[in-house]
């Protein structure tokens, strides 16, 4: 459990404005993950968390810093980490068992094989045949996450993947979410809004301050799965969350989706 | 909603409840509005069909009763009857024959050039530096007018017909290609690089399906343009097709053939175009349909 797996560090992340001006986006970023954690990212609108994510899956490599997975720089993006996306991004032309093969072939017995047992383990059984615009947003974003763990990531990152998703929903997806993690073993890292959710699903969460973006501070979850939201152990976690919060100035921060 | 979902998560059998709900009552609306539209569609239908049909019915009698020139304006019934003549003795499906190998032809050679150039064009940029310009300049020219030049060239053989009906056919094939290629969804391309596909596969998996609305919109276009191209091909001098039926006609000044003309190559340039709206229909089924 304690490997290293992926290492971040990352002294400055700049863009640059249409205008010519540079912005610091990301700030003394240090993070190492182990093998088989899940991490959850939270903080204010702009932070620089769906950037940090970005230069982590290698989707973004404009930088002053180093990613290592297993040891070895990240240089592009590819699948041993896997991305989900805000948006589900499934391919609209493709029915869902063809979505989650993408490039691969379905008609070989072992991915065949492989993308069933996906199909059942987001519990989309029925719906092999349907079209992405028959499906919900739940639905879509089940697709998505089957269509990533298809290809046996190492770590799977998520970028606030119920972000747009109602609370019924939501919390299903949660669960299926902590299902695959316990099954499969694939660490993860997951950008939420929720602090609810943040502290449900990780072994650590960490939170982020905004302008400029660094990681303000890291709070390990110890409470035993499956978690009760309603616990007194959880409520004194998320207390212990939020007061960090108040201290960052802008509290931009909601309870559910606001993008 | 499956079984399976419905005893794994309880929540979710809630929303499946209230989606069946949804989708029942849904469903009766939609027989219900489409029960509407039926009768509605049969009452349109006539009301459209009126006046055409009052319109054919004054001419069959202003014929008749001689108050037009049967030379300028046959009857329906004379070109009804012109029609069936020209059918039994063959004449018909051998000019049509002629008129639509034509057709095909050029159709095939201009529009296979026109997208395999919009396919170029659009994947590799160095390639539409050095092109797209000048295809651009020379889209501007309208194709029809190049004619008397063609037939200065190549005389008024069967070369110079199908090489106009190839031209015509060519720009909205390219275009579109072009346009739909280019148009495809950068957040995809995203999707592409993070699962890793090849090079080849982003063509074949994301850029050419993400294109193919536009390429039957260009399909379609070509068509209709390589249909205009044989019209006037044809009526600029032919000793086959319908177009040289219409011309020979006109000569002896047998209007009633003219007639039948114009209609085959009315009826069949929509005939073919329909043909291409079902394959859309059928290749775009992934697609939101608009119709209800
Ligand atoms: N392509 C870009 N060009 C210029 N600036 C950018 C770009 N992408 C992000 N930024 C800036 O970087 C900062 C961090 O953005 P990022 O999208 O990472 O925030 P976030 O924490 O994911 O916010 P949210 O929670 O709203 O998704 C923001 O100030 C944003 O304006
Ligand atoms: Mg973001």
């Amino acid at each position: 459990m304690s490997e290293q797996l992926l290492n971040v560090r990352l002294p400055h992340k700049t863009f640059r404005t249409p205008q010519g001006e540079s912005v610091t986006a990301l700030h003394n970023i240090d993070l190492r993950v182990r093998r088989g954690e899940f991490i959850t990212l939270i903080g204010p609108s702009g932070c620089g968390k769906s950037t940090l994510l970005k230069i982590m899956a290698g989707l973004d490599t404009e930088h002053d810093g180093e990613v290592l997975l297993e040891g070895k720089p990240v240089t592009k993006p590819g699948i041993d980490l896997g991305f989900v996306f805000q948006e589900h991004r499934l391919f609209p032309w493709l029915s869902v068992e063809k979505n989650i093969a993408a490039d691969l072939s379905l008609r070989q017995p072992e991915v065949r094989r492989r993308v069933s047992e996906l199909v059942e383990l987001v519990k989309l059984q029925g719906f092999e045949k349907a079209y992405p615009r028959q499906l919900s947003g739940g639905m879509s974003q089940r697709v998505a996450i089957a269509r990533a763990l298809l290809r046996s990531p190492k770590v799977l990152l998520l970028d606030e993947p119920f972000g747009a998703l109602d609370a019924f929903t939501r919390s299903h997806l949660q669960e299926v979410t902590l299902d695959i993690w316990d099954n499969n073993r694939t660490t993860m890292i997951l950008v939420t809004h929720d602090i609810d959710e943040a502290i449900y699903l990780a072994g650590r969460v960490v939170i982020m301050d905004a302008r400029p973006g660094t990681i303000r501070k890291t709070i390990p979850i110890d409470l035993p799965y499956p978690r009760k939201k309603a616990s007194s152990s959880f409520q004194e976690l998320r207390t212990i969350v939020l007061r960090e919060f108040e201290r960052v100035e802008e509290l931009e921060l909601v309870d559910s989706s606001g993008i | 909603m499956n079984q399976a979902d419905i005893i794994q998560a309880p929540g979710d059998a809630l929303i499946g409840e209230a989606k069946k709900d949804a989708a029942t009552s849904a469903a009766h609306k939609k027989a219900y509005r489409s029960e509407l539209r039926e009768n509605g569609k049969g009452k349109a239908a006539l009301r459209g069909a009126l006046f055409p049909l009052v319109l054919l019915a004054v001419w069959q009698l202003c014929g008749s009763f001689g108050l037009i020139s049967a030379t300028l304006l046959p009857t329906p019934a004379d070109i009804a009857k012109t029609f069936y003549e020209l059918l039994i003795s063959g004449d018909l499906f051998r000019h049509l024959g002629v008129s639509m190998g034509r057709a095909a032809l050029g159709f095939v050679l201009g529009g296979a050039a026109g997208l395999l150039m919009g396919l170029g064009v659009g994947l590799f940029r160095r390639l539409e530096q050095t092109v797209d310009p000048s295809i651009q300049m020379l889209r501007t020219v309208p194709h029809l007018a190049i004619t008397p030049l063609f037939i200065l060239w190549f005389g008024f053989g069967e070369f110079s017909k199908i090489l106009l009906i190839a031209l015509g056919a060519f720009f909205p094939l390219y275009i579109q290609t072009f346009q739909g290629i280019r148009s495809v969804d950068a957040k995809l391309f995203d999707v592409a690089r993070v699962l890793e596909f090849s090079r080849s596969k982003q063509v074949t998996k994301l850029v050419l399906p993400a294109a193919l609305p536009h390429i039957l919109l260009g399909l379609r276009l070509s068509l209709g343009v390589a249909w205009l191209g044989l019209v006037v091909a044809e009526l600029m001098g032919s000793s086959e097709g319908i177009g040289y039926l219409i011309m020979d006609a006109r000569q002896f000044a047998q209007t009633a053939t003219v007639f039948v003309g114009i209609a085959i190559f009315a009826v069949v340039g929509k005939a073919t175009d329909s043909l291409v709206r079902h394959l859309e229909k059928k290749l775009l089924r992934w697609r939101e349909s608009f119709s209800g």
